[in-house]
């Protein structure tokens, strides 16, 4: 072995962004074309139009990418919203094309970025097996052969005659796992694909991504999920803004990933700039407090925490009428709670200059993992603050139940407290 | 040992693209259930399923007789003006519905283009061919006309899959240009039908072309549908026209628009992705 499966040279992807409609009316193109006819004309023609042009905003989404997969290796890719994930897997999938560097792909590809892309919702189960196969790149022998193991494992043998319109979204993402679940690829790119779905089906997908890794295969996938990286990677790398950070053990990685999201959730919130609001209220540093009022980087499931904010109010006069919101949000940015003093409070909020005002939330009932939230503040009803993701809530293994057990990490977002009886 | 593994090089294209048409050649059966969803899909959609690929070019071809045939008394070549008309609408549906589908064709894809790999000319080549069906179906109508008004085809008939052949070559040609640039324009679509009404009226359907002398007639016949359409006359209907040259030049025409579209789609090719 020892052999390489993908190698990657200096990728870099420019995308061209902005307020300008990503297409044009042909109307506009054409109306251009006769006051610069003939460049114009051959614009359209050579189809250059199309490629970013000097005069429009870009981004580097990727920038000189290089680093090697050896075969078998299971590589996990990590890095916060907008670092380029998406597309160098779009890059490695053959979707969209670099704009500079090449990529070599040694052997047999399959990449999964959607499970069930391309079902049709007037098919049958039936129907979609065969289209969804041959999109993904099976032939039809190979369908066929695999039809019934492709049903038993989508559970839905009932209803495999029944138009994918009238499943439950269950069904058909089952149905539309099991395909992808039956490529036999040399090299296998996945993006979040265990982002949808329960719990049990996220334990499906992770234990087929484990059995996939075990055969030997290379997988090569994004995650948010930094248990199934620790578990299942040989390898992650980290990207942040469209650079390679650092390629290492997925536990270093994820170590890196989590500090470095921590310093930037540490970034003065008084210096962030996009927010919104009318400004008598500034929100001027969020933290986390653990249970004994210290400022912490992780706090523990089940533990009472509270969220410190500090603000300034410009005319230096105090505020009493103020509502005040903290928004959570998961790691891949699923809406998750919110903590409205409105609704948990009947008296408004006083705001005065100087002070801090703290949000406590006791017994949390977040399970392991990465959070953001976003806090604003409306004065008279009118918004004053806004700041979206303006910190970080790191939530490690704690033991919620007072059990002494610590719950598993990928049940979901939320721990609930509950008990059994029988009668 | 290993068979040599298959090595794939993803590198930024520069100018015109090679065609890759061993790897279309190679996605056959994607193109295959691409055709078959649609047919599918098409037929459990509407109400009418199968009747609509005959509802259409049969009314065109009663108003055509009742306002062309009756009041204007136009000519038809010494055939019934209804089937000399519906001879050319058969393949003149094929076309026009054939360019409807194949222009929205990717911006309708645009799900799987940005998810998965295969190569995009299987989108609009699909969407054109899924019309033989109903072509299939319009031209089996025909068929009863001519058994109707006792018309038997001359030995010319021979040539009908080559007339076919280039129907779906004038057809997926323009197609070709319309559904990589509506990508970019999203107003094509809006032009669309604007263009294929013109286009109807440019071709000989409602009147003969040998109203024209024939060197007029060869040089008309730069439309390629011009020859479609007589060709189908002359194969089927026996029509004097003789279209041996409207033929070579409609189909060097029709070529030619293949080819460029062919070209400008890979060219663009790499950008769609980008847009949708
Ligand atoms: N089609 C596109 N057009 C313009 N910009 C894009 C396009 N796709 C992605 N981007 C930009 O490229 C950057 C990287 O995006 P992406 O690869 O989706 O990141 P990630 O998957 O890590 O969240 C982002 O800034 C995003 O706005």
């Amino acid at each position: 072995m020892g052999d390489i499966a993908i190698r990657v040279e200096e990728i870099g992807k420019l995308y061209r962004i902005g307020k300008r409609e990503k297409y044009k009316t042909l109307r506009d193109t054409l109306a251009s074309a006769f006051t610069a006819p003939f460049r114009n004309a051959g614009k359209l023609l050579r189809g250059e139009w199309a490629d970013p042009g000097e005069s429009d905003p870009t981004i580097w989404a990727l920038k000189d990418i290089s680093f090697e997969v050896q075969r078998g290796e299971v590589i996990g890719v990590i890095g916060g919203n907008g670092a380029g994930k998406s597309t160098l897997l779009k890059i490695l999938s053959r979707i969209t094309e670099p704009t500079t560097g090449f990529a070599e792909i040694h052997g047999q590809v399959a990449s999964l970025l959607e499970v069930g892309t391309g079902f049709h919702p007037e098919l049958t189960g039936r129907e979609n097996i065969f289209l969804n196969g041959a999109i993904l790149g099976m032939k039809r022998a190979e369908i066929e052969r695999k039809f019934d193991e492709i049903v038993a494992f989508s559970e839905v043998e009932r209803f495999i005659d029944t138009t994918v319109k009238h499943y439950s979204s269950g069904m058909y993402l089952r149905l539309a796992f099991a395909v992808a679940a039956h490529l036999e690829p040399e090299i296998l790119i996945v993006d979040e694909v265990l982002a949808v779905g329960d719990a049990a089906f996220q334990r499906k997908c992770l234990g087929k991504m484990g059995d996939v890794a075990k055969e030997g295969r290379t997988v090569f996938f994004v995650s948010h999920n930094m248990a199934a990286i620790s578990s299942l990677c040989t390898r992650a790398l980290l990207l942040d803004s469209g650079r390679l950070k650092v390629s290492d053990t997925p536990q270093s990685v994820i170590e890196e990933y989590l500090s470095k999201t921590r310093k930037d959730a540490g970034v003065p919130l008084s210096e962030r700039k996009d927010r919104k609001g009318g400004g008598k209220v500034r929100f001027t540093n969020a933290s986390v407090l653990n249970n004994r009022g210290e400022v912490v980087e992780s706090v523990v499931s089940g533990q009472d925490i509270s969220i410190s904010l500090a603000y300034e109010i410009p005319s230096s006069e105090k505020i009493d009428n103020a509502i005040v919101q903290i928004k959570f949000a998961g790691g891949l940015g699923q809406q998750l709670f919110a903590c409205l003093s409105r609704t948990s409070s009947r008296e408004s909020i006083e705001l005065v200059p100087g002070a801090r005002l703290y949000c406590n939330i006791p017994r949390l009932p977040l399970a392991p993992g990465l959070y953001t939230y976003s806090i604003w503040c409306k004065v008279a009803g009118r918004l004053e603050d806004l700041v979206s993701e303006a910190g970080m809530l790191s939530v490690s293994e704690g033991d919620y139940f007072g059990t002494g057990i610590f719950p598993a990490r990928t049940v979901g977002d939320f721990l609930v407290a509950h008990t059994w009886s029988t009668r | 040992m290993e068979e040599s593994v298959q090595v794939i090089r993803i590198e930024p294209s520069k100018g015109w693209v090679a065609l890759q048409l061993k790897e279309l050649w190679a996605y056959r059966e994607l193109l295959y259930f691409l055709i078959w969803r649609d047919v599918k899909v098409r037929y459990k959609q509407t109400a009418l399923g199968a009747a609509w690929a005959i509802i259409q070019p049969v009314f065109t071809m009663i108003v055509f007789s009742l306002f062309f045939g009756r009041l204007a008394k136009i000519p038809s070549d010494g055939i019934p003006y209804p089937i000399f008309a519906y001879a050319a609408l058969v393949p003149w549906t094929f076309f026009s519905q054939g360019l409807g589908q194949a222009a929205n064709s990717l911006v309708g894809s645009s799900n799987l283009l940005k998810k998965v790999y295969f190569p995009r000319l299987s989108v609009p080549i699909a969407s054109v061919l899924s019309g033989l069906i109903d072509f299939l179906i319009a031209f089996i109508v025909l068929l009863g006309m001519m058994l109707y008004y006792g018309i038997h085809p001359t030995l010319n008939v021979i040539w009908l899959p080559f007339l076919l052949l280039l129907t779906v070559i004038t057809s997926l040609g323009v197609s070709l240009w319309l559904s990589a640039l509506n990508v970019h324009f999203r107003d094509v679509r809006h032009v669309l039908p604007f263009l294929t009404q013109f286009w109807l009226f440019a071709t000989p359907i409602a009147y003969p072309s040998s109203l024209l002398s024939e060197s007029w007639r060869t040089l008309y016949s730069i439309n390629p549908m011009v020859g479609v359409v007589e060709g189908f006359r002359w194969a089927l209907l026996g029509v004097e026209t003789a279209p041996g040259p409207m033929l070579i030049v409609s189909s060097l025409v029709a070529l030619a628009l293949l080819v460029g579209g062919v070209f400008y789609f890979r060219r663009l090719e790499k950008t769609f992705a980008d847009v949708l």
